[in-house]
């Protein structure tokens, strides 16, 4: 029996790859090379202990306030839902009031009561959607984020009960056919599964600030708060900031300072 | 013993055909939430647990509540009881295994569900509430199923199953206290974060459990050759009735609380629930309907007289099962949710779909807890009591 050359050349190829793929699965499944590797980081990637973000309400319009929540839900593939009983919202525009309704007061000029600013999920210290996750779907980073595996999530929703910020959005349907443009860097996700911001940690890993941070002109600050020089540490030390509901002990990473400064007053 | 389940009267088919068909719509309507996703029900990202939630919760309760019949009975030696702890029991394992399927039919993806298995996580009440409501109908089947197998024979059940019974009495109140830490452990959601929660959910529960009771026993005076007792009746109508006024004063506690701190967040709820905020009245109605059903059962069981006579003790019974379910089946889940953590106010109200869903659900516990009764009354039409219901006497089988 002849084999023919092309024949030969499949069968060859075939069982060199196999050969091959062979020999590099073992090298990968062979004890420490894996580790190693998983920890083998671009030098580049931002490290830190606590994440956070001061907002400059002062330094926030229309239009930044626009362009930071497009960069953020372009890059990370939220779609457009209309129905707001529906929607997907990583960073969105709410007014003063609504943000802090527990500083209620009637005497507050009406500007700044209806002044639109960026909310987010704080990425809370001692978050209470971490403490009741069922499935440690929701975890914290050592770098202080508040992630979400959303291939974990059962889509019980007990976060978004959890949650006093209002942060977390749930896939009440299948989201794909409504991203408007997909970006195929960063994962889409699937009905039934809850999600949030997750502070950009696909940036940090290559060396880049948050999407949201990168499009704000300097409106907001990104930072480890454990380190005393950085820049949202020096704000902080030396400005008045708030946090939405303090009280709660959740420990917000997300700091607001100039509210109601004298460009709104 | 379930093959006396196989044998009925006409009525009995046309009932179970009934529960089939009800089973059956709502499986459909569960296929359609399937592929499309919760979004064909009513809830929101700002009201993201409905009705699905709140039977979860209300059915938790009526498992819990057979401790109030099995207590009296095992550990006090509450004789005339001994005909109807298997009633309890047999509540207690339809009602967990309705709790069960409410939670599965409101995941985002049921088919992960034993991630809460491959990942275990103590801290979260969710997965301490799935190992005690799954050690609970273990034991509820364990022991109502092989007391009822004694029974038949003739024998007293063995000695082996009372560390079981004793441990099941432990356990029932602990279902509904881990249920109401999943509400009231939570910052930030006003309504439910109390204390006196976990108390309250225990009193309605052994408020609406009996009152459940009771309906079923009068029906099966009526139906069945098997008699509960009419001192068994009125004695888990005394039950009820302490029960109930302990339930609507913890509510007057939670109301006195918010209003006389006159704390914003404390009272919005009340609030939106009692007289609706901005024009949002969607649970105003209900609301009020619960209070006028409460109103209602305290006064017929309260009055000794209304008490004792059947028609008005099942008009009671009936009114506190359905007023306890308004408020914990239906407005306790919403109004936590209501106003949100923006003081918006984004109503909810149950859809086509999700109505047929939890009723396919109340139809697989109807259907779970007629089958284990047409067993239990088979074997009990054939046991006479003595006049105590302290011996039992076996007629001669045919």
């Amino acid at each position: 029996m002849r084999i023919k050359r092309r024949e030969f050349l499949k069968t060859a190829g075939g069982a060199a790859l196999l050969g091959f793929g062979g020999i590099s699965a073992f090298k990968v499944l062979e004890r420490g090379r894996a580790e190693a590797s998983a920890v083998l980081r671009d030098p580049k990637a931002l490290t830190g202990k606590r994440w956070g973000i001061v907002v400059d309400v002062s330094k926030l319009n229309v239009e930044t306030m626009k362009k930071c929540m497009d960069a953020c839900h372009r890059e990370h593939n939220v779609p457009f839902i209309e129905n707001p009983k529906e929607e997907i919202k990583w960073i969105w525009k709410e007014t003063f009031e609504h943000s802090f309704p527990e500083t209620e007061d009637k005497y507050l000029a009406e500007e700044i009561k209806h002044m639109p600013l960026l909310v987010l999920c704080n990425h809370c210290d001692n978050p209470p959607c971490v403490r009741v996750c069922p499935t440690k779907a929701t975890f914290k980073r050592k770098d202080g984020i508040v992630m979400m595996d959303m291939h974990r999530c059962i889509g019980c929703r007990f976060c978004m009960a959890a949650c006093p910020y209002g942060a977390r959005s749930f896939n009440w349907r299948d989201p794909r056919p409504l991203i408007k443009e997909e970006n195929k860097e960063f994962p889409t996700r699937m009905k039934g599964v809850v999600e949030k911001c997750t502070l950009c940690y696909e940036r940090l890993d290559k060396g880049r600030e948050p999407a949201c941070v990168e499009a704000s002109d300097g409106a907001l600050v990104f930072g480890d708060l454990e380190d005393p020089n950085s820049e949202v540490r020096k704000i902080l030390g030396s400005r008045y900031s708030i946090r939405r509901k303090p009280e709660l002990g959740t420990l917000p990473s997300v700091y607001y300072i100039n509210v109601g400064g004298i460009e709104y007053a | 013993m379930l093959e006396t389940a196989l044998k009925g009267s006409r009525t009995y088919w046309i009932w179970v055909i009934f529960l089939l068909g009800v089973i059956g719509a709502g499986f459909i309507s569960y296929l359609y939430q399937f592929s499309v996703g919760l979004g064909i029900t009513g809830m929101s990202r700002d009201v993201s647990w409905g009705l699905y939630i709140g039977q979860f919760t209300y059915l938790v309760g009526v498992a819990a509540s057979a401790v109030t019949i099995v207590l009296p009975y095992y550990l006090h030696n509450f004789k005339k009881y001994g005909r109807i702890a298997i009633l309890g029991e047999f509540v207690a394992v339809a009602s967990v295994i309705m709790c069960m399927l409410f939670i599965f039919v409101d995941l985002g993806q049921p088919l992960r569900v034993l991630n809460v298995l491959l990942h275990p996580t103590p801290n979260s009440v969710m997965f301490f509430d799935m190992v005690v409501l799954a050690g609970y109908l273990m034991l509820n089947i364990l022991c109502g199923w092989y007391v009822l197998g004694a029974e038949r024979k003739g024998v007293p059940p063995s000695a082996w199953i009372k560390p079981f019974i004793i441990l099941a009495i432990c356990w029932a109140p602990s279902i509904h206290i881990v249920t109401a830490f999943l509400y009231q452990g939570l910052p930030g959601r006003h309504y439910w974060l109390t204390a006196i929660m976990a108390a309250k959910f225990l009193s309605s529960a052994f408020a609406a459990g009996p009152s459940l009771l009771i309906v079923i026993s009068l029906i099966l005076r009526k139906f069945t050759k098997f008699d509960p007792g009419w001192e068994a009746i009125q004695t888990m109508a005394k039950t009820a009735t302490y029960f109930l006024i302990v339930t609507v004063a913890f509510y007057g506690f939670e109301v006195f609380t918010a209003f006389y701190s006159q704390i914003p967040g404390h009272m919005h709820p009340i609030k939106y629930l009692f007289v609706g905020i901005d024009g949002h009245t969607k649970l105003v109605p209900v609301m009020w309907t619960c209070v006028a059903l409460a109103a209602l059962a305290l006064i017929l069981f309260i009055n000794p007289k209304t008490r004792k006579k059947e028609s008005t003790l099942a008009v009671a019974a009936v009114a506190t099962f359905i007023s306890l379910w308004l408020e914990k089946g239906i407005s306790l889940v919403v109004g936590g949710f209501v106003p949100n953590p923006f003081e918006r106010v984004f109503e909810y109200w149950p859809t086509i779909p999700e109505v047929l869903i939890t009723l396919g659900v109340w139809g697989i516990g109807f259907f779970v807890l007629t089958i284990l009764y047409k067993v239990a009354i088979s074997v009990k039409e054939e046991a006479v009591f003595d006049k105590y219901g302290e011996k039992q006497i076996i007629t001669d089988k045919i």
